[in-house]
Order: C-alpha cells, then structure tokens, then sequence
C-alpha cells in the first residue's frame, strides 16, 4: 500500500527514470555496431495522428480529438517525392488512414507509383465508414492490408484497443475475406498485426501464426496471410500507461536485457524512411512519435532529391530496444 | 523499511546459484531449458503447466516468472486462471482423498 501509494505521488519525471538500464547507444557499441543506413527501399507515410480509436499501447497518441491531418498541399509534396524515389514499397499508415477525408483518391494515386503498396487499419473504421469505396480501391490497385488484431481473446483485445473492437474487427475481416482479401494463393494480401496487452514482450510469431490461422478459421471461418508481432514500444500513450502503472523500469530492463544484436542488420529502419503529416522525414515511426528527426537533422520531403542516402546515420535512443529484443521486430 | 524473505529482484540472482556448483547448475540449467523447449507440447502449454505448479509449490518467484511466460507465449488470464484451478483442485482433492486413510482407520478401530 506505501509502495502504491509513493508510485502515484512521485513526480512523473522521477518515475521516468531507469537505474541500471545501459543506453542503447552504449549497447550498440559494446557490441562493436553502429546503426546505419541501407538502401532505402520504403517510403512510409503517416496521413495524421486522427483515429477512432485511443488505443492504450498508441506509440503516436493517436485519438478521436487528434486534428493532425496531411494537408493536400503537403500530399503533393509527398506524392512527388515517392515519384522521385522510386520506392519498392508505399507503406500507408496514420492515425488511422482511413479517416482522412481524400483517402481515396490517396490510395489511388499513391499505389501506381511503387510495386507494392501496404496500407495499415485498425479494422473498426471499415466496419463503419467509407467501408465498400475504399475495400474497392484498394481491390482494384491490389493494395496489401494489414490489420491490427492483438488478440483472439476479447477481452485483451478490448482492453487494449477499447470496447466493441473486438466484434467489429471480427466483422471486417469477413467483409475483407469475402472481397478476395486473405485467401490462400490470393494476391490481395491480408496481413494481422499483434502487440501485447500489457508491459511483457509478444508472443513468438511463428506459433502464434499458427494458432491465430487455426482459431479464426476454426472459430469465425476468418482467413488471413501472416501475423506480425510486435513488442510496444515505449512511447507517447504506452510510456505513460508504464510510468503510471509502475512498469515503466521492469519492462525498460526487460527490453534491455533481451537486445539481441543479431537483430540490428534487418531491423527497418534501414531500409524505410517516414513522413509525417507535415511532410518532414524520419527513420521510422517511432523517431517520428519521439520527434527524433532523419539522421538527427530536421527535413522535408520538398527538400529530397531522392531517398536518403545508404551509409546515413540513423537516430537512436532508449526506445530502440523495442525492436532489438529477442529475435527482434521489424 | 521492512524486510521480507522474498524481493522479486532476487529473481535475476537464480545463476549465481552455480557459483559454489558450477557443474551441476549447468546441468540442470540445460536440463530446464530443454525442458521447456517447444515438444510434443508447445512452449505456450509448457508455461501453463508451469503455472499451475508455480501455485502448487507456491513459489512467488515462480509465479512472477510464469505468470509473464504465459503472457507472452499468447495465454490469456481466463486459461491462466483455469491452470490455477487445476493446481488448486489437485492439492485440495490431494487432501480430500486421503480422507479414504480416515475412514479405514475410524472404521478399523471403531465398533
């Protein structure tokens, strides 16, 4: 009772702290390796921080009282560059993207102008708004989705990602499995993507590929490609859920202790870089939530002959350990 | 400041158990480890195992082990507190069937 009642009245800063977690630079050098570059192949674009949803592991915050949005202006801008860049893959995310007003229209002109081109939802705005014209679009362009689906478990799922989610997700991804979306041999890719519930790390992706094949089939007759796992990664809401909770140090430490260097060659900030809705670059989308800018110097996408060059420098902080634990997350 | 037997940062200290017995913390390190290697029984069934066990043995150390093992081998609290009923109904019906001493023994002795 003393301890819980100290945790909530210790200043947030001072609970921020990590006594004796090595920072991931210093990590990364003990281990002889510097964080660098490759060629970049991706071009990720956030659309903006508004989504239906206030998801409690949110790197971004992302929420219903979020106004962030690309403005068409800055779209323009970013659709020259990823004409300029030549990227392999366009990669949509937001907030949740399939808020923005122009979406459409996005996907349309976005998808011509790379070989593949992924668009991340969170499931329940497809079973709400804009559901049929955007499952079209993105038929039509052969766009792969990957959805956000952490759990077969309602209960974790909703704690996670709030109430009702779990159904209505069950809901669109029937809808996308009857649109041709997940289907074995199908080239209309559906891909699910899970975070933990809590301050622990995820579960290994093979055997739960596996056991989320067999229960959603099994369960709801509910087919998709591939799970992707993921570790939260500390940042925006997730931080603040840890600090406040009390986990904020085990969990540091326990990503810490896990970092596995083997992990650093195909982690994807090597080959991706992100665009925020303002048009200015980042290494991926958790130095965009940290505000940790390209290389560490601040740009815009007008700004950019072409993709950033191989051999750049890559920002790097504390956070980084969420993608280099265990067998890593990228 | 009060003291307790157990502090959950002692978890972290287990391998220095093979500082005074090098060669047999090693073996049953690795014996440990293959143990709950993915078998005939997965890694996630392994953990629950392990769970229900933990509370049996009413080891805290292992319960805060095991109870994060599930987790992040995909388990959910309904299966995990179903494990923990499992340990409990063996321990109480552990005690319950011994109950069968009781009676040979009041029927033996008694007219």
């Amino acid at each position: 009772m003393a301890i819980e009642r100290n945790m909530i009245t210790r200043p947030l800063e001072k609970r921020e702290r990590v006594t004796s977690m090595e920072p991931f630079s210093s990590a990364l050098a003990r281990h002889g390796l510097e964080l660098k570059r490759g060629v970049t192949t991706t071009l990720q674009i956030n659309l903006g921080l508004r989504c239906n949803q206030a998801c409690r592991h949110c790197h971004l915050e992302a929420g219903p009282d979020r106004k962030e949005m690309m403005s068409r202006e800055t779209f323009e801008e970013v659709a020259a560059f990823a004409r300029r860049g030549s990227f392999e893959v366009i990669d949509i995310t937001g907030g949740a993207p399939e808020l923005h007003p122009q979406i459409i229209e996005m996907v349309a002109r976005l998808a011509p102008l790379a070989k593949k081109t992924l668009f991340r939802c969170n499931l329940t705005v497809l079973a709400e708004e804009k559901r049929e014209e955007l499952i079209e679009v993105c038929q039509d362009h052969r766009v792969n989705i990957i959805a956000s689906f952490p759990s077969l478990d309602a209960v974790q799922a909703e704690a996670q990602r709030g109430k009702g989610v779990f159904r209505k997700s069950l809901s669109t991804l029937k809808r996308l499995n009857e649109a041709g979306y997940g289907n074995p041999g199908s080239d209309l890719e559906l891909n699910l993507v899970s975070n933990p519930a809590g301050a622990f790390l995820p579960v290994s992706q093979a055997q739960a590929e596996k056991r989320f094949q067999r229960d959603l089939d099994e369960r709801w007759g509910i087919r998709f490609h591939h799970l992707y796992t993921f570790a939260n990664v500390p940042l925006g809401r997730f931080r603040r859920w840890l600090i406040e909770s009390g986990n904020f140090e085990k969990y540091m430490q326990k990503l810490a202790s896990s970092f596995n260097p083997c992990t650093i060659a195909g982690l994807m900030c090597r080959s991706l870089v992100s665009v925020d809705w303002t048009g200015t670059l980042f290494d991926c989308d958790f130095n965009l939530a940290a505000g940790l800018y390209l290389g560490g110097k601040k740009r815009h996408v007008s700004e950019m002959a072409g993709p950033p060059e191989s051999g750049e420098a890559i920002a790097t902080s504390d956070h980084c350990y969420a993608c280099t634990a265990g067998s890593g997350f990228t | 400041m009060s003291e307790t037997y157990y502090d959950p940062s002692d978890l972290a200290k287990f391998p220095e158990i093979g500082e005074e017995a090098p060669e047999l913390a090693k073996k049953f390190f690795d014996y440990y480890g293959s143990v709950f290697a993915e078998g005939a029984l997965s890694e996630r069934e392994k953990a629950l195992i392990a769970l229900a066990v933990a509370h049996a043995v009413q080891c805290p150390y292992c319960i805060d082990a095991y109870t994060q093992a599930c987790l992040e081998k995909g388990s959910n609290l309904k299966e995990m507190t179903e494990a923990v009923h499992v340990s409990v109904a063996i321990r109480g019906g552990a005690s319950l069937v011994h109950g069968v001493q009781m009676r040979n023994i009041a029927k033996k002795i008694s007219m």
